[in-house]
């Protein structure tokens, strides 16, 4: 899908004018293609303490990057990750987050900006929580300044994890990458040390076998094609009628296609049988199948309420109970759920979706821990604006101005969201349990 | 016994049908009215690709057909091949046997399996009468052959001047019978009055055919068998809601010109049908090191010719002759058949062979056997419906039937767990028939 509004806005006359009339300039953004650096230019890491200590080393050492640990002038960074993790005092926010702001100006573009610090509970001293929660307000508004493609995310520790923890490490690293190009204005909580390095970070999911629902078009093939890219054998699965554009998607990615509608009460089984026999393993499973029927509220009917339910959220719980019981589902496995902003802020005409969608958030927060003792872990991806044939359906002009509402002022593309979907799928994500990750560009509704 | 350089595997492997994948069957000039035969093998084989997984790999051999076939399609399996997700170094070959075109590649490469010769395969075949090839007349095609030969201008005027404008009509592909000049429903209509089959009896097959595939499809029994091509999920041809009444409302469209009453109808024949179906077949060996399950066996094959042209049988009767010869040679009995799949090129080539096999005269005097050579439970017969209701894109069908058998055989075997079988018919332009056992893995 193409967003005629970006392209204009990024090139010749049109794009004089645009910045004449003040008109929103949402940057492209860079995607991520294997064997990109990790970062183009110098990261600068503020904040004092062993930990931004222990992160400096980490940059500059197996990750190979220029790291400075005060500004330079002349020097236009491409990231700047404030490491607040020993925060004890709001005015401990002060040095290293004006240091920070002397920088902002001159960020490379598509810049990134990450934020660690802790979890602040009741258990804290009053001041400890306050420069803890501190962080958050901190960095969503520090995401909504930021232009030009760049974006601000912060990774939550909560007590007892390290940052030299594999999730943390994980997380740090997908946020500095062009991964999480559409993620924006996110905190995201780390929260055991569960979880391990991969052996190469280009290939994740090497040795993995993973499940796609809804694996034929739009975010379910962008899955399917970013876990095979990750080094996993994908196999894809759809309704009976999808598998036309299914068989594309399986042979792209040298996987298998299996067609099931997976509202049959045998789903998780046959889902189940089928890796087992062909791939001799299952563990990752990401349920992508979704459908919308909107209607106000006040003219629903079962035909419009009951089919989303059963498809969004009933059939998940089925398939997941079936793979939890199975005893082969054991190891590290990863549960991903496709949420929807509409789950978390509410969309007029969306009563059903939003229930469904709820509904998998609280179902991967009771799910995870359910997978804990294997070193397993579910988690959700709530997508806001992507570019999709189903957004494509939107009036134009709603359909602008549904792009413009977020930080990165455009959609998403399919990609975005799979680049979520496989680092919460991948082994270094194990400390990552029962969340949901947004990728929305920071859009203004919702948390 | 000396060892000997040139001696074949201790025990031959069996043959083994592993699944198969084929696109829905549509009405001619209906979905894929701009199809090609390649395109629509091209389809059916990646679909099977995906199913299994088997990308890049390299088969031990493909081989399909078509029945009507365009001449730049001279290599049209290999074409497919390569245009295809399987590996580029996959060998392949084109085979054509009429209607039995399907089967016949299953058995041919089931034989190289069984020598062990190759390990895998692919069978199929594909028709399509929407894309069929268009011809110019003799007398024209001559003509534009001199004129591309001539020299002078002289010779190229008198080259030219030799084509009339009656040359011009193009010529269409027919299914008459090049020796008889009668079309393949009016061969059938002369064997239906000789068997003296019944308008009811035909129609009731007919109904049986689309109740049967439609329960089938119902039931997600195709959703591993069948992958949609060009928005069509379902056989094209499949009326779930005809019934006896409606059959019988239709008018006769064959055997007009006989003395006794015209019983064929548009909806006892099968329609003229797009379509294309590939079966994956593999030694056990292959079989286990892909992960996949094999549903049965391809145990033996028979194939028989009637004359038809000078004798009593009729065109289509040649599977009559084969099947007898077939379980005799097994040690077999039609009671020992799970399964009877008669391709139902019409209803009445369904009766009419049922009626020669319960003939005492026919079993004795065609057959050379004591009496009658059986009769066949009808509860056996085409179970999840026949080319009847799901159309008949002639190369197509035996794939189709192969698969779809294969896997109720091991569904059946599974919960039964004892052996079962399944006969495959299948009549052919020609007089020809091929048919052939596949026994439940």
């Amino acid at each position: 899908m193409s967003d005629t509004y970006l392209n204009l806005v990024n090139s010749g006359f049109t794009k004089k004018v645009a910045k004449q009339l003040g008109l929103p300039q949402p940057a492209p953004l860079r995607r991520y293609r294997p064997g990109q650096p990790l970062l183009e230019g110098a990261v600068l890491v503020v904040g004092r303490g062993t930990d931004a200590d222990a992160v400096a080393a980490l940059l500059s050492g197996p990750w190979d990057l220029e790291v400075h640990r005060n500004p330079e002038p002349d020097v236009r960074y491409a990231a700047v990750v404030l490491a607040l993790t020993q925060v004890e005092h709001p005015t401990d926010l002060t040095a290293p987050v004006l240091a920070a702001a002397g920088v902002l100006k001159s960020l490379t573009k598509g810049a990134r900006v990450v934020t660690l610090s802790r979890s602040s509970v009741p258990d804290d001293a009053p001041a400890v929580a306050a420069a803890r929660q501190g962080v958050d307000g901190l960095l969503r508004s520090l995401a909504k300044e930021l232009r030009g493609g760049s974006t601000g995310n912060g990774i939550v520790l909560e007590a007892g994890v390290g940052v030299e923890a594999p999730s943390v490490v994980g997380a740090l690293r997908f946020f500095l990458s062009t991964r999480s190009a559409f993620v924006d204005g996110q905190l995201l909580t780390v929260s055991s040390e569960a979880g391990s390095l991969p052996g190469s970070w280009e290939r994740p999911l090497e040795g993995r076998v993973a499940v796609v629902t809804g694996a034929a078009r739009g975010i379910g093939a962008s899955i399917a094609d970013t876990l095979a890219r990750d080094g996993a054998t994908v196999v894809a699965v759809d309704m009976p009628a999808a598998g036309e554009h299914m068989t594309a998607v399986a042979n792209r990615v040298r996987g298998t296609a299996l067609q099931l509608d997976v509202t049959a009460p045998d789903a998780g089984e046959r889902i189940l049988e089928h890796a087992l026999a062909r791939h001799g393993r299952l563990d990752i499973v990401i349920h992508n199948a979704g459908i919308t029927r909107d209607k106000l509220l006040a003219n629903m009917t079962p035909e419009k309420w009951d089919p989303v339910l059963a498809v969004n959220i009933t059939a998940q719980l089925r398939i997941n109970e079936a793979l939890l019981t199975s005893g082969d589902f054991t190891d590290a496995p990863r549960i991903v759920s496709l949420a929807s902003t509409s789950g978390i802020a509410g969309n007029r005409g969306q009563t059903n979706y939003a229930a469904s969608k709820g509904g998998v958030i609280g179902m991967v927060r009771a799910t995870a821990p359910l997978l804990e003792a294997f070193g397993g872990t579910a988690n959700a991806v709530a997508p806001g604006f992507i570019e999709t044939d189903m957004t494509a359906r939107i009036p134009a002009v709603t359909r602008q101005v549904a792009r413009r509402l977020n930080s990165l002022q455009q959609g998403g593309q399919p990609v975005d969201v799979a680049e979520t979907v496989a680092f919460l799928a991948s082994p270094a994500a194990g400390g990552v349990v029962g969340r949901v990750l947004r990728v929305c560009g920071q859009n203004m509704v919702g948390q | 016994m000396a060892a000997s350089k040139t001696a074949g595997p201790a025990t031959s492997p069996r043959a083994l049908v592993l699944g198969g994948n084929r696109i829905p069957f549509a009405r001619a000039g209906g979905a894929y009215a701009h199809a090609s035969n390649q395109d629509m093998l091209t389809a059916a084989l990646d679909g099977l690709v995906a199913r299994y997984g088997l990308q890049g790999e390299r088969i031990g051999e493909v081989a399909a057909g078509a029945v009507l076939k365009h001449s730049r399609d001279f290599n049209l399996t290999r074409e497919t091949v390569l245009g295809s997700a399987l590996s580029a170094e996959t060998p392949a070959y084109d085979l054509q046997q009429a209607c039995a075109t399907g089967l016949e590649t299953v058995v041919s490469l089931s034989n190289k399996i069984r020598l062990g010769q190759i390990d895998s395969a692919v069978a199929g075949g594909v028709d399509t009468t929407s894309d069929a090839p268009i011809a110019v007349s003799d007398r024209l095609r001559r003509a534009l052959l001199d004129l591309s030969r001539a020299r002078s201008v002289g010779q190229k005027v008198a080259a030219a001047a030799k084509i009339r404008p009656k040359d011009l009509a193009p010529s269409t592909p027919r299914t008459s019978e090049p020796r008889t000049g009668l079309s393949m429903g009016e061969h059938q209509a002369l064997t239906t009055a000789q068997w003296g089959i019944t308008r009811e009896a035909q129609d009731e097959i007919a109904l049986a055919s689309h109740q049967r595939l439609a329960a089938a499809w119902e039931q997600g029994f195709f959703d591993d068998l069948v992958t949609p091509y060009r928005g069509q999920s379902r056989d094209g041809n499949l009326r779930a809601d005809t019934s006896l009444e409606k059959l019988a409302a239709l008018k006769p469209t064959f055997g007009l010109g006989l003395d006794t009453p015209a019983t064929m109808t548009a909806g006892n024949s099968t329609p003229l049908t797009d379509g294309a179906s590939t079966v994956l077949l593999g030694n056990e060996e292959w079989a286990a090191a892909h992960g996949l399950t094999p549903l049965a066996v391809v145990v033996d094959a028979e194939a028989a010719a009637v004359d038809f042209v000078h004798g009593v049988d009729g065109l289509l009767m040649a599977p009559a002759f084969a099947v007898p010869r077939l379980l005799a040679r097994n040690g077999l009995t039609l009671a020992d058949l799970d399964y009877v799949e008669i391709h139902e090129a019409f209803a009445s080539t369904v009766l009419t062979t049922l009626a020669a096999w319960e003939s005492e005269e026919f079993g004795r005097e065609r057959l050379g056997l004591d009496g009658a050579f059986g009769t066949v439970d009808r509860a056996r017969l085409n179970v999840h419906g026949s080319s009847l209701a799901a159309g008949h894109p002639f190369a197509a069908t035996g794939g189709r039937i192969v698969a779809t058998i294969s896997k109720e055989l091991h569904r059946r075997r599974a919960a039964e767990g004892r052996p079962v079988r399944a006969l495959v018919s299948v009549c052919a332009a020609g007089g020809l028939g091929l048919t052939a056992i596949l026994e439940a893995v």
